[in-house]
């Protein structure tokens, strides 16, 4: 019996019983910090001796060449977006999520399918619809949502670069200019986030702790998930 | 349409909307005619004065980016493939189909979602989510599908020496490494899936062994009898 679980049918091809590792998810808005207790946690799971493996969306082989592009015109329909992104997701769970946790590797995770799943749903898709598109993920070990509301988010982000175009929701307007439309967007964002931590479980962290305190409490989480369970031995695959 | 016909909740078919236009598809495997149907059927509508839009699989210039980096460099794994198509699909649908159909316009289309059900099935791609992932598409006013004995279709296209594509030939399948041979036998596994579809989606079977005028002629009666009635009757401006 293999550790991982899907959330429905799975990959096409891909047998849980070929997965090991740890599947580590840090979900949040832009500015929440996910970024900085990646790093962290990272360079501690490797003095700990973890092999660690990275990814974050839009990282693609696949897809992100072309997402680019078509963010720069802004020319796709919402929900085609919505689907580019999910082959931009399917291409790295294959490419980099599987090939790690067959290898044993601690998976860090920088958003998963429920940032996707927020992002489409605040732009009108059917929210049972977009959840079962993503049903082929399979279920991480642990979900780190680093929780921040619009009022302290916009200090942050007017230091870090300003207001993107995108996390501003401007392909969907929500207000006269960037501000309005960003603090719009967020909002619908977070409510959404609130909507999935509750339907997917995930141990939510209060964004504004110091990076210290919160990254004592995630290290306190991982470093326990990791020493616990032993990863499946990996396989020797038999050639046909 | 059969009304009795079972509507899975949260699949494919709960699209059906009331708009002014109409939704013509053609389906059938490579070699089956229902191209040359299709063109012919448009000639003869535009000639009695309806507003046509040919609408064609794979169009969308921003998603063709991935399509053939991922066909080129053989990226493509049966997820990605059928997520790339959805996602193309989804653009045509968003932004000239629906539009065209609430616009009065007769749409036409050369392939429509079955030919991702039955390609991406014979993929190993799960049946129930891939009909889930295209529940955005609106259910078309007739389809039609066009029978063909396998041996003839392949006599057709093999006759003409195409230089078969890897995707095209299903060689990503591995069923046989020489690209004919695998051509035919996935060519065989797609229309098993075409035929188990008839009766699940109401596809209006077509013989297309028949001559081409007769088959025209019987497509012609089925699409004028849901035609809307045209406003006004209109003088060709150019006088021959």
């Amino acid at each position: 019996m293999s550790k991982f679980q899907w959330y429905g049918e799975g990959v096409p091809g891909v047998s849980l019983e070929e997965l090991g590792g740890w599947l580590i998810v840090l979900e949040g808005t832009d500015g929440a910090g996910r970024t900085t207790h990646i790093d962290l946690l990272r360079q501690e799971l490797e003095r700990a001796g973890f092999a660690v493996a990275e990814t974050g969306l839009t990282r693609s082989d696949l897809a992100s060449r072309g997402l680019r592009r078509a963010k720069m015109g802004n020319t796709l329909g919402t929900n085609a977006y919505n689907l580019y992104y999910a082959t931009d997701f399917a291409d790295r769970l294959e490419h980099q999520i599987i090939p790690a946790l067959r290898a044993g590797f601690v998976m860090l995770t920088d958003r998963y399918i429920y940032s996707l799943i927020a992002r489409a749903i605040v732009r009108g898709a059917d929210p049972e619809w977009i959840r079962d598109v993503y049903s082929f993920a399979p279920k991480p070990d642990a979900v780190f949502y680093l929780r921040i509301d619009v009022p302290d988010l916009v200090p942050r982000t007017l230091t870090t670069g300003g207001f993107d175009y995108w996390e501003s929701g401007m392909d969907i307007p929500m207000g006269n200019d960037l501000y309005e439309s960003f603090t719009r967007y967020q909002g619908k964002l977070i409510e959404q986030f609130d909507h999935l931590a509750e339907d997917y479980q995930f141990d939510t962290v209060d964004a504004m702790h110091g990076v210290d305190e919160i990254h004592e409490y995630l290290w306190g989480k991982v470093s326990e998930l990791v020493r616990s369970e032993r990863p499946a031995p990996p396989r020797i695959a038999t050639l046909p | 349409m059969n009304a009795s016909a079972p509507q899975v909740r949260g699949s494919y078919g709960s699209h059906r909307a009331e708009w002014p236009g109409r939704l013509f598809i053609v389906e059938g495997i490579d070699g089956s005619g229902k191209s040359t149907q299709l063109t012919l059927l448009s000639q003869w509508l535009r000639g009695e004065g309806y507003p046509v839009v040919f609408s064609e699989w794979n169009s969308s210039p921003i998603v063709r980016v991935t399509t053939r980096r991922g066909k080129q460099r053989k990226l493509l794994t049966p997820l990605t493939f059928s997520t790339i198509h959805a996602t193309d699909f989804s653009d045509r649908v968003e932004r000239e189909i629906i539009p065209s159909l609430k616009a009065g316009g007769i749409v036409l289309a050369d392939r429509y979602v079955y030919t991702a059900f039955a390609r991406d099935v014979v993929r190993g791609v799960n049946a129930r989510w891939v009909r889930s992932l295209y529940r955005f598409a609106p259910v078309p006013t007739l389809a039609f599908y066009f029978r063909t004995p396998l041996e003839v279709a392949l006599r057709r296209i093999l006759a003409a020496r195409p230089k078969l594509k890897f995707y095209e030939a299903g060689q990503d399948l591995g069923l046989h490494p020489e690209a004919t041979e695998s051509y035919k036998l996935f060519q065989s596994r797609i229309l098993i899936e075409y035929e188990k579809m008839v009766g699940e989606f109401d596809l209006n079977v077509m013989d297309a062994t028949l001559a081409v005028q007769a088959q025209q002629r019987a497509l012609r009666q089925m699409v004028a009898a849901s035609l809307p009635k045209l406003p006004r009757k209109r003088k060709p401006r150019v006088s021959a």
